[in-house]
C-alpha cells in the first residue's frame, strides 16, 4: 500500500509506525493490523473455496462424468468444506471484523492481550498452510468431508492426518481470540461503557467468544482421537475393539453445531449495528437482541444430536434433541422481529451495507425456516443427507454469514482505507448476488426434496434440469462476486477519500474517531455517556 | 506503544482461567468417553484396571500432589518477596514433573514389553471392553504427560524470571499464572489416578 497516497495527514495506523516493510504488518500487535491481516487471510481463502464450489458445480452439472471423476470429487467437496468452514466463516468475522472494531467500540486502545492476538494470527496461518500441505503431500487431499466421520476417516489411505493436524491449530487460535474477546469486553470498556451500552456487535462477539472456548476444545480432542486412531489404532471408534462410531459423531457435533453459531452470531452483530443507522432509527428492543445472542449460545450447545437423527441413536434422544433444536428458533426469531421493528418507519436510505444487511435477514429467514424441517425429526428422516440440506445450510452459512461479511466490507473497510468504492457496481453486484445465490441454492432444495443424496457424485437423468438451472445460477453468483471484488479493490486502492470521520451517520465509537483510526484509536480515552443507537447523542436509552 | 506501561493483573489471570476451562473441556471429552465405555464395559474396566501397577501410580499421585504444594508455597514466598526460597520452591516443582515423566515411563515401557499397548496383538485377542480400557488409558495418560512436559517447560521458564528478579513482589502474574496452571496439571492426575488404578 503506498502510503504517502493515502489521505495526507491523516493516514492513521497505516503510516504511523517504528519498524518499516513487511515486518510492521506480520509482527504488528495493533489489533487493527491483525484485523486486516485475517482479512485479506480469510477472503483469499473464500476465494479459493468459491473456485472449488464453482468446480463442484460444474462437475454436476449433467450426469455422469463431466470434467472429473469420482476420487477427485470426493477430494474436492471435502477441501471446499474444510476451506470454507474453518478457514473462512468461523474465524471471518470475529477475527477479522471483531478485531477491528470491537476495541474501538467499547473504547478501548487495543485488546486485553496484543501479542497472544498476533500468536493467534499466526496459528491461523500455520494451520491454514498444513491444511494447504496436506492436499500436495502423503496420499492426496483428504476425501472423507469435512465432517472427518469414522470408521471412513480411519481407514482412507489419503492425507486425513495432516489435514486434520492443521484444522486443530486453527481450533487453537480460535480459542485464543475467545479468551481475548471476553477478557477485553470485561476489562476494557472505557468509563461510561456500560454493559446496557455495549454496542450490539459487541454482544454478538462476547456470546461467539464463549462458544469459541467451550466448544473448541472438544473438536480439538476429537480430532487428536482421529489422528490417534489413524496412527496407533486404537480402535476407540470401531465396533470390531468395542468402540462405538456414534461417540465420533457427539463429540464431533458437540463442536460443530455451537460452531455455527460461531458463525452466525457475529454475522447478526454485524447486521444489527447496519439496520439501525441505515433506517436513521434507534433499534428496537436493544436488551432483547443482547440477550437473544446469549440464548442462541447457550440453546445452541445443547441441540447437537440433530445431526444424528438417522444414525441410530435412542428414540427418546432423538425426541429430546428435535424438541431442543426448536427452541433455538425462538432467539433466533427474537432477533429478525426486532430488525423488521427497527426498519418499520424508520427512514431507509439503500445504501451497499444495508442491501446486504436485508438480504441477510431474508436468506437467513429461508435458511432457518428450512432447519426447521430439518429439526423435526419426522421429516428430517425424509430429506436427511439430501440436497436440501445442502441448499439449507448454504442459505444459513452463506446467504447468512457470508452476506452479513459482505455488508461488513461495505459498511467499515472505507472506515479503515479512507478510501470508497463506487456505489452503483456495488448495488448491481449486490443484486447478480442476490439473484444467483437464490438460484443455485434453492434448486438444490427442490431437488433435495424430489431425493437427490447429497455428496454423490453421479444422479439419476430426473435431476438433470434442476441441476443445470444451479449450476448457472453460481455463474450468476460468481459473476456478481467478481464484480464486487474489482469494485471494492479499486476503491479501496483508487476510490475517492473519505476524509470525515462518520460517513454513514453512526453513532457507535467507532465514528467518532478520525478517518482511517490512528494507532492509538483515541486521543484520549472517551466517556460514554449515551448509547450506541441513540443518533441524537444525547441521553440515555 | 503504551503497551509495555499497560498492566492489568484481573485481566491476565481471567484470562488463564479462561484457558484453564479449555484445557479441562479437553480432557473432558476423554472423560465422556471413558463414561460411556465405562457404563458398556463394567466388568472388563474393573479387570484391567487391576493390571496397572498402584504402587507407581500412588508414587506418582504423591509425586505430584507435593509438587503443588511447592507451587504454592513458591506464589507465597513471592508475595513476601523472599525470591530464593521462591525459585527453591519452583525448582523442588520441576524436579517433581521430571520425577513424574521417569515413573510413568517405566510403567509405560513395562506394559508396552508385556504386550499391552493400542492395536497390539494380545489386546487384539483379549475381550473389546480391555483394549477400550488401555486405549483410553493410553491417550488420557499421554496427553496428561505432554502437559506435565508443557508444565515443566513453562515453569522453568517462570523460575528463570524469579531468579533474575523480573518476578517479585510488585509483578508476580507470570508465577502466579504459571503455578495455576501446574494446579490444573495436578487436578487432572488426581481424576486419572482412581479412575484407572483405583477401579473395583
Amino acid at each position: 500500500m503506498n502510503r504517502s497516497e493515502r489521505t495526507g495527514s491523516a493516514a492513521g495506523f497505516w503510516s504511523d509506525t517504528e519498524k518499516g516493510g513487511i515486518g510492521a504488518w506480520l509482527l504488528s500487535t495493533d489489533h487493527k493490523r491483525i484485523g486486516l491481516l485475517y482479512f485479506w487471510s480469510v477472503f483469499g481463502f473464500f476465494l479459493v473455496g468459491v473456485v472449488l464450489g464453482l468446480i463442484l458445480r460444474l462437475e454436476l452439472m449433467a450426469p455422469g462424468r463431466t470434467i472429473m471423476g469420482p476420487d477427485a470429487y470426493n477430494a474436492f467437496f471435502t477441501v471446499h468444506g474444510v476451506v470454507m468452514i474453518f478457514l473462512f466463516i468461523i474465524p471471518g468475522i470475529p477475527g477479522a471484523f471483531g478485531n477491528m472494531l470491537m476495541p474501538i467500540q467499547i473504547g478501548a486502545r487495543d485488546v486485553a492481550f496484543p501479542r497472544l492476538n498476533l500468536l493467534s494470527w499466526w496459528l491461523y496461518a500455520t494451520g491454514a498452510g498444513v491444511i494447504l500441505l496436506s492436499l500436495v503431500t502423503g496420499g492426496g487431499p483428504p476425501d472423507t468431508g469435512w465432517t472427518f466421520y469414522l470408521p471412513f476417516s480411519g481407514r482412507t489411505a489419503t492425507n486425513v492426518s495432516l489435514a486434520v493436524f492443521g484444522v486443530f491449530i486453527v481450533g487453537f487460535s480460535s480459542i485464543l481470540t475467545g479468551i481475548n474477546f471476553v477478557t477485553t469486553i470485561h476489562r476494557l470498556r472505557a468509563e461510561g461503557m456500560i454493559w446496557g451500552r455495549l454496542p450490539l456487535f459487541v454482544w454478538s462477539l462476547y456470546a461467539t467468544a464463549w462458544v469459541q472456548i467451550l466448544a473448541t476444545p472438544i473438536l480439538g480432542i476429537t480430532l487428536v482421537l482421529i489422528i490417534a486412531e489413524r496412527i496407533l489404532g486404537v480402535g476407540l471408534f470401531d465396533p470390531s475393539r468395542g468402540g462405538d462410531p456414534l461417540m465420533y459423531q457427539h463429540l464431533f457435533w458437540i463442536y460443530s453445531h455451537p460452531a455455527v453459531y460461531i458463525m452466525v452470531l457475529p454475522a447478526m452483530g454485524v447486521v444489527s449495528e447496519i439496520i439501525p443507522v441505515f433506517a436513521r432509527k434507534p433499534i428496537f428492543g436493544y436488551k432483547m437482541i443482547a440477550f437473544s445472542s446469549l440464548a442462541i449460545a447457550a440453546a445452541g450447545s445443547l441441540v447437537w444430536g440433530h445431526h444424528m437423527f438417522t444414525s441410530g441413536m435412542s428414540d427418546t434422544a432423538v425426541l429430546v434433541f428435535s424438541f431442543l433444536s426448536f427452541i433455538v428458533a425462538i432467539p433466533s426469531a427474537i432477533k429478525v422481529f426486532n430488525w423488521i421493528s427497527t426498519l418499520y418507519r424508520g427512514s431507509i436510505s439503500l445504501d451497499p451495507p444495508m442491501l446486504f444487511a436485508l438480504s441477510f435477514i431474508l436468506l437467513f429467514s429461508i435458511g432457518g425456516l428450512t432447519g426447521l424441517i430439518l429439526g423435526a425429526a419426522a421429516t428430517d428422516v425424509h430429506v436427511h443427507d439430501t440436497h436440501f440440506v445442502v441448499g439449507h445450510f448454504h442459505y444459513v452459512m452463506f446467504g447468512g454469514a457470508g452476506f452479513a461479511f459482505f455488508a461488513a466490507m461495505h459498511y467499515w473497510l472505507p472506515k479503515f482505507y479512507g478510501r470508497m468504492y463506487a456505489r452503483r457496481p456495488a448495488v448491481i453486484a449486490w443484486g447478480l448476488m442476490f439473484v444467483g445465490f437464490n438460484i443455485l441454492y434453492f434448486t438444490m432444495k427442490v431437488l433435495g426434496m424430489k431425493g437427490m443424496p447429497r455428496r454423490y457424485y453421479d444422479y439419476l437423468p430426473e435431476f438433470a434440469t434442476l441441476n443445470l438451472v444451479s449450476t448457472i445460477g453460481s455463474w450468476i453468483l460468481a459473476l456478481g462476486l467478481a464484480v464486487m471484488l474489482v469494485n471494492l479493490f479499486r476503491g479501496l486502492w483508487k476510490g475517492e477519500p473519505v476524509t470525515e470521520a462518520n460517513p454513514w451517520g453512526g453513532a457507535t465509537l467507532e465514528w467518532t474517531i478520525p478517518t482511517p483510526p490512528p494507532t492509538e484509536n483515541f486521543a484520549e480515552e472517551p466517556v460514554v455517556t449515551h448509547g450506541p443507537y441513540d443518533f441524537r447523542g444525547a441521553g440515555i436509552p | 506503544m503504551s503497551h509495555a506501561t499497560h498492566r492489568d493483573y484481573a485481566g491476565a489471570k481471567l484470562g488463564m482461567w479462561l484457558f484453564l476451562f479449555t484445557e479441562m473441556l479437553l480432557f473432558g471429552g476423554l472423560f465422556i468417553l471413558y463414561a460411556v465405555y465405562l457404563h458398556r464395559y463394567p466388568a472388563e474396566f474393573a479387570a484391567a484396571g487391576h493390571r496397572l501397577d498402584l504402587v507407581l501410580g500412588t508414587a506418582n499421585t504423591v509425586i505430584l500432589l507435593t509438587s503443588s504444594l511447592l507451587a504454592a508455597l513458591a506464589v507465597t514466598a513471592v508475595q513476601r518477596d523472599e525470591g530464593r526460597v521462591a525459585f527453591r520452591a519452583l525448582g523442588g516443582t520441576i524436579l517433581c514433573a521430571g520425577l513424574f515423566l521417569g515413573i510413568k515411563y517405566a510403567e509405560w515401557s513395562a506394559k508396552i514389553s508385556h504386550g499391552i499397548y493400542p492395536g497390539s496383538p494380545d489386546l487384539a485377542a483379549g475381550p473389546p471392553g480391555e483394549s477400550v480400557f488401555f486405549g483410553l488409558y493410553y491417550l488420557t495418560t499421554g496427553l496428561h504427560g505432554l502437559h506435565v512436559l508443557i508444565g515443566g517447560v513453562l515453569l522453568t521458564v517462570v523460575a528463570r524470571r524469579v531468579k533474575g528478579g523480573r518476578v517479585h513482589a510488585g509483578d508476580y502474574i507470570w508465577l502466579e499464572n504459571g503455578a495455576l496452571y501446574w494446579h490444573l496439571v495436578d487436578l487432572v492426575w488426581i481424576f486419572i489416578f482412581p479412575l484407572y488404578y483405583l477401579m473395583l
